[in-house]
């Protein structure tokens, strides 16, 4: 280090610069910027240090949402029921297919919501470094912040669409329809977790990844729709059966619809198997998210 | 107080600049499959992929040299506490780079900085506005994004409204505000930030002559308070007046480090080595040919070497080469100063001055000095005239083009904004009682 002040442009000007020459009396750097970080470093300090940020950007798009529309929540409770509705009427009357002996309209509506929070979670934060490079290429904080602010967003949405079903579902409890909640319904926070890190965790490989390769934005939206037909979103686990059965179980989210569908509803397949499985398929997912994103961050304004 | 808190060493910053991701995944594959094959890549324009340079997609050691473009290389310096350093240089000489390395926006390609202290950058103002919220919650949002905690934040909250002016539509979403509302209201949160060391670009080029002083004011305050700011700027008479020290690059490299007015001349030196104009094969020109213009060339006085671009207020003087015919008779010449719009501000001319030339040599230069030039900032065209015993012998219009860059003309440290008019006029005022 001593040789550093020695290389100094124009040595002469300023005297004062020989006495810089040794730092090893002067407290440590702060800060030190290199070109390529450590592979295995989460930087999860810099993101508790941005934690005020995370609360703001959340915030600020429920703010923001909120003024610019006339109906504003309400859409969030349309969405799923325009969906349910269809389903019912084209899956469960016309194609009349299984839904474990549960009401067409609880079935599809308890998979909707589920479904909903995962795919919302995965879109809107694989957009990340594209829809904020503005700000990106301005100034530093811990990027994750940004996706994980997205994710409590997502979380207020399923939130008011999880009570719409709540509501349905007193309703058909009311009415005597053979369905009954379990005490596997404890597990919600459990589902919503891996949900969250299933989304958070695909959502920045992808926004990631579409730094180089924008095509991955359309596939995304795309991809997001086909996977929701491998999951007991519209069949449940139990009537499929040979090669397909094993697609179904490969997909993660099929194990937290299923027990989402056995804790409110009282039938579907529960196993912890395949719920570790879904919790390590997030895990991995996030470790794998969080180590890319990392590494894009740091030259992505360069590529944009 | 003479420690160290910024150790810039060897940094580099590479760009690529061929074709290497093309952007789209389909194209990518599409040069694989092609490079699987044996076809010559389909992304190269034609003729790139002779001579075996084509780029493979990856493995970049192989990739040759020249498709890189280094917008830093090798920059070494140190930077005290308490220093105002003003970073200087032509467009593209890796100013912007430089900061958004420190800002850690973007990584070096090589090299290391270290850093003793906190780091605020502020490339633009406003970053993270959202127009839909007010200017209370923009503060909130803009504040922290800069790196200010709420508490800190609240604690400074009604100084930031002071300063900003906007106290009476603090609760109106900021799209109502008019520009100027919008870009003080942004500056007052970015200046109310306290870290150790605050990295500024060129953000004092907004706002109205008043408020940007307060800006300059407000700068030159946080370095007296010990902290350190690094400057970016092209306005040379604010770096003049407010850095301690400047570092001027070109081409990516330091060129000089020191004392502000050393690094402005070196500035001023560089800018002006090529402000002479070649005339001699222009076409569009008129008159008989008796005399012909080669050149046109400035000299700056204030700060040595030529420039086409000066200080308003420097001594300026203005040279024009030529060749003529043998023997000629009452050489009248005349420079006229346009403003862009081509309105004529004013001519110089030698007879009216009292200098009749009744003869001229056959080659030579005619030059005119201007003691400390009368223009505003902006961008002045040249039109050269010259009559031979009263017959046009050469008129050549926008023979060059003059920048004038903000200086202290009338020497109160107040700079004249373009907005005043393309004229600086020497005045004195009285105020009297009835």
């Amino acid at each position: 280090m001593a040789d550093m002040a020695a290389r100094q442009v124009d040595p002469g000007v300023e005297s004062c610069q020989a006495g810089s020459a040794d730092p090893s009396d002067e407290p440590e750097w702060t800060l030190v910027i290199r070109p390529k970080g450590r592979w295995f470093d989460l930087r999860l300090r810099e993101l508790w240090q941005g934690r005020e940020l995370v609360w703001l950007f959340f915030w600020r798009d429920f703010v923001a949402m909120y003024k610019q529309t006339i109906l504003g929540p309400l859409w969030y409770l349309i969405q799923p029921l325009l969906t349910t509705i269809v389903f019912t009427v084209v899956f469960g009357r016309l194609a009349n297919l299984p839904t474990n002996g549960l009401p067409p309209f609880l079935f599809y509506m308890s998979g909707t919501v589920m479904w909903t929070y995962f795919a919302s979670s995965l879109t809107k934060t694989s957009t990340t470094f594209l829809a904020n490079a503005n700000i990106f290429g301005k100034v530093y904080f811990s990027r994750l912040t940004v996706p994980i602010s997205t994710l409590l967003s997502s979380l207020v949405v399923f939130g008011i669409q999880f009570l719409l079903f709540l509501g349905f579902l007193a309703y058909f409890l009311i009415q005597g329809a053979d369905v009954h909640v379990t005490v596997w319904a404890l597990l919600l926070p459990v589902e919503i977790l891996i949900m969250a890190g299933l989304g958070l965790g695909l959502g920045i490989i992808v926004s990631a990844l579409t730094t180089k390769y924008r095509d991955l934005q359309y596939l995304v939206t795309f991809g997001v729709q086909l996977l929701m037909y491998t999951t007991p979103m519209v069949l449940p686990l139990s009537s499929v059966s040979g090669k397909w059965r094993w697609v179904m179980i490969a997909n993660p989210m099929t194990s937290i619809i299923e027990a989402f569908r056995r804790g409110f509803l009282g039938a579907g397949t529960i196993s912890a198997l395949l719920l570790l499985y879904s919790a390590g398929f997030a895990l991995a997912a996030v470790l794998v998210g969080a180590l890319l994103f990392h590494r894009v961050e740091r030259t992505f304004m360069d590529t944009v | 107080m003479n420690d160290t808190v910024i150790q810039v060493a060897d940094l580099s910053k590479r760009y690529r600049l061929g074709v290497i991701g093309t952007g789209t995944l389909s194209h990518d594959l599409n040069r694989w499959w092609a490079k699987v094959r044996g076809r010559p890549d389909p992304t190269l324009k034609v003729g790139q992929a002779a001579g075996g340079s084509s780029p493979s997609p990856v493995g970049g050691d192989r990739v040759p040299t020249s498709d890189y473009m280094w917008a830093l290389k090798d920059v070494s310096f140190d930077v005290r506490r308490g220093q105002i350093l003003g970073i200087i240089g032509r467009n593209g000489a890796g100013k912007s780079t430089l900061l958004k390395i420190l800002s850690r926006v973007t990584a070096p390609s090589s090299g290391e900085v270290r850093v003793r202290g906190r780091i605020a950058s502020l490339l633009e103002v406003g970053t993270g506005f959202h127009p839909e919220l007010t200017g209370r919650e923009n503060i909130l949002l803009n504040g922290a994004i800069l790196g200010m905690r709420k508490a800190e934040i609240a604690r400074k909250f009604d100084e930031i409204v002071a300063f900003s002016d906007v106290e009476t539509y603090i609760d109106t979403p900021v799209k109502r505000y008019s520009s100027g509302m919008y870009v003080r209201l942004a500056f007052a949160v970015a200046a109310h930030l306290e870290p150790e060391i605050l990295l500024v670009d060129e953000v004092l080029a907004v706002g109205d002559m008043a408020f940007q002083r307060r800006c300059l004011g407000k700068m030159g305050a946080v370095a007296k308070e010990g902290r350190t700011v690094l400057f970016v700027s092209h306005n040379m008479a604010a770096v003049e007046s407010l850095c301690s020290r400047g570092l001027l690059l070109e081409g990516g490299r330091p060129l000089a480090m020191g004392r502000t007015t050393d690094v402005l001349d070196a500035y001023f030196a560089l800018v002006g080595t090529g402000g002479v104009q070649d005339l001699a094969l222009r076409e569009d020109r008129q008159g008989n040919g008796k005399l012909r213009f080669t050149s046109l060339g400035f000299r700056a006085g204030h700060n040595a070497g030529t420039g086409d671009v000066v200080q308003c207020g420097a001594d300026l003087e203005l040279v024009v080469g030529y060749r003529a015919a043998p023997n000629l008779k009452n050489v009248s010449m005349s420079i006229g100063v346009n403003a862009l719009s081509g309105q004529v501000l004013f001519v110089l001319g030698n007879e009216m001055t009292g200098t009749a030339w009744e003869t001229a040599p056959q080659a030579g230069c005619m030059s005119c000095q201007v003691r400390r030039l009368p223009l505003a900032p902006g961008q002045y065209p040249i039109n050269l005239y010259c009559e031979v015993n009263g017959v046009l012998a050469d008129w050549v219009q926008g023979a060059g083009s003059l920048t004038v860059e903000a200086g202290d003309f009338f020497g109160t440290g107040k700079l004249p904004p373009a907005s005043h008019g393309g004229l600086l006029v020497d005045q004195q005022w009285g105020l009297h009682g009835a």
